[in-house]
């Protein structure tokens, strides 16, 4: 009790209990209790005023294009032609191949971790995960340059196109820069962020489930595939989510890598461009109005999408942690 | 089960395997990463890199002193900015939360950790720089605070919430004000917790670049107050690594070994500060 009544003699300026009688309204609450809630309204606002800003930033360009504008693929700022489509294009195939990369072995991870990894090693390698998280896009960019980028050139594409070169996706020269290899990094980018949120939802499930299989003469893994993993399903279908909204929005390491042309190509070597990378890019350089209105547009779209996917992704997450139970 | 014994460990152990493998290929990268950024970025650290500024474009030499000073300039802003803001609103979700209003901060704060770094930047180039006029420290400092915000907020709405109801019936049955308790007695037992998530977020936005590069911009030379456009190790690197000059692809990984050993550092002592929940 010693250590407690330490803590509960902080030291103060003023007298810490009140002298008022108890009917007395206590104005310090009062005022308290408003300005916290003023702070935590400036989020809504802030949100808000992102949404209504980045709206009135790409109105010249809403208003020139309508719905052509997702739809083409002309980006020409010199005769003032602006389509997203290579951009919507890039992003989605590279977030799409990173969450292919990204999702089975996150799986293959958080379950060992969660499920089969000695007590000793738990710690120091999911540390080891979160620190992949940790790394700045910028580094996973420079490190993509110099280490990724010619490994994939001399030895993962040309190994790619040996056994399936008869695929049109795998064909083209092998440059290094392009959507495979910004797909890569994203991959490894987004693994920690799925691993954390598959580990979190395994935990949420009771070891009961386990020990029943287990009592009822399972394997381990007999154990997770029937006690586990149906009812986490929903879980890491919002751990995907989460990577996936990840994915879409993040630029510099993408940028660095994919090859920046906005074309769009069947094969995986070809350069590409994100909707990220090209406002990245170009914002500084634009200097017409309907040029930034595009490049405001294509920040918008991006805004819309992730906001989305980030809330299907936590009402997917919440449904496994909010009822241990379960489908069962 | 119609598979015999066998089979079924077979399987058993073929997945445990994968798993393994699984756990290696994820950690593969970041020791590669490590390995790269400390093998040439030791080379280009220097007595010239902290002290000096950049060198003319094509000549070899030349330092980061701008940018560090500049980074460490953005990043204390952004802790001015939207430190004390994310530490009320946590406090409004701990004590006042469950109201309707707490629900739909709560939402906005997760929503807003979602965001893509990037819009941030095109937010704050809207409504800071084409206002004003020229990119600042302060609308890069902004947009970075932006990014802190929802971190911190829920940080300290969670550890809040971990600090024993005892105590607070304890003070608030000796007669204290709620306000008293949550700050003298609440907020003060979940410090290390609260200084923790700030740590991580600082950590977090020392590397961000997106935002940057059209807030806070980038300067070749000493910026002689906030007000004007401010070099940053991220977006320094950035610039050096997509160059084809060979010194400096030398001075971005020189950059990218500090940037990485300061947010390597601030994870590390995050860590050690709060016992690991694994």
């Amino acid at each position: 009790m010693t250590a407690l009544s330490t803590e509960l003699h902080p030291p103060s300026e003023g007298p810490l209990v009140s002298t008022r009688a108890p009917s007395q309204v206590n104005w310090g609450d009062r005022v308290f209790k408003v300005t916290t809630a003023g702070f935590a309204v400036l989020i809504i606002v802030t949100i808000v005023a992102m949404v209504l800003q980045m709206s009135v930033s790409a109105k010249l360009s809403l208003r020139e294009f309508g719905w052509g504008f997702l739809t083409s693929t002309d980006w020409n700022p010199v005769i003032g032609s602006f389509g997203a489509l290579p951009f919507i294009y890039g992003t989605v195939v590279s977030s799409l191949l990173a969450l292919a990369i990204a999702v089975p072995v996150s799986i293959g991870v958080a379950l060992y971790l969660s499920e089969m990894a000695p007590e000793a090693v738990r710690g120091p390698l999911a540390f080891s995960v979160e620190l992949l998280a940790a790394v700045p896009s910028v580094v996973y960019g420079l490190w993509g340059i110099f280490a990724l980028a010619p490994l994939m050139r001399d030895h993962v594409e040309p190994a790619l196109r040996a056994v399936f070169g008869f695929l049109p996706f795998f064909q083209g020269p092998n440059q290094g820069f392009g959507l495979l290899t910004g797909s890569v990094v994203l991959a490894i980018m987004i693994t920690p962020t799925i691993t954390s949120v598959s580990r979190e939802v395994f935990r949420a499930i009771p070891r009961t489930f386990r020990e029943a299989a287990l009592a009822l003469g399972a394997t381990r893994w007999e154990s997770i595939r029937t006690g586990v993993l149906p009812i986490a399903r929903p879980g890491l279908v919002g751990a995907a989510i989460l990577g996936l909204g990840r994915a879409l929005g993040e630029t510099m390491a993408v940028t660095m890598l994919i090859g920046n042309r906005p074309e769009i190509s069947a094969s995986l070597f070809a350069p590409s461009y994100t909707m990220a990378s090209v406002i990245a890019n170009e914002f500084t350089e634009a200097t017409e109005d309907l040029y930034l209105a595009a490049l405001a547009e294509i920040g918008l779209l991006l805004f819309a999408v992730t906001i989305l996917l980030n809330l299907v992704a936590r009402l997917l997450v919440w449904r496994v942690s909010a009822s241990p139970g379960g489908r069962s | 089960m119609s598979r015999s014994i066998k089979t079924r460990s077979l399987i058993d152990q073929t997945v445990t395997v994968l798993c393994v493998l699984s756990t290696a290929l994820a950690i593969v990268p970041l020791f590669s990463v490590l390995y790269y950024v400390a093998s040439r970025g030791l080379g280009g650290v220097n007595l010239a890199f902290f002290t000096e500024l950049p060198a003319p474009v094509g000549e070899v030499g030349g330092g980061a002193a701008n940018a560090i000073v500049g980074s460490l300039e953005l990043v204390g802003l952004a802790c001015l900015i939207g430190i004390p803001p994310g530490i009320l609103a946590g406090v409004y979700l701990a004590e006042y939360g469950n109201s309707k209003l707490g629900q739909l901060v709560r939402f906005s704060a997760d929503v807003m950790a979602g965001v893509p770094s990037i819009t941030v930047g095109l937010f704050i180039y809207a409504i800071v720089v084409l206002q004003t006029g020229h990119f600042s420290a302060y609308a890069g400092g902004l947009s970075l605070a932006i990014i802190m915000l929802p971190t911190v907020t829920r940080t300290t709405e969670e550890l809040l919430r971990l600090v024993p109801e005892a105590l607070r019936e304890a003070a608030l049955g000796l007669g204290v004000s709620k306000w008293r308790t949550t700050v003298s007695i609440l907020l003060r037992t979940a410090l290390p917790g609260v200084a923790t998530g700030i740590m991580l977020a600082i950590a977090r936005v020392f590397g961000e670049t997106a935002p940057l590069l059209f807030t806070s911009f980038s300067n070749r030379y000493w910026s002689d107050s906030l007000n004007e456009p401010t070099a940053s190790l991220p977006v320094q690197i950035f610039t050096y690594a997509v160059s084809p000059y060979e010194d400096w692809h030398r001075q971005a990984w020189a950059a990218a070994l500090l940037l990485v050993v300061f947010v390597l550092l601030l994870n590390v002592s995050a860590r050690l500060l709060v016992r690991p929940r694994v």
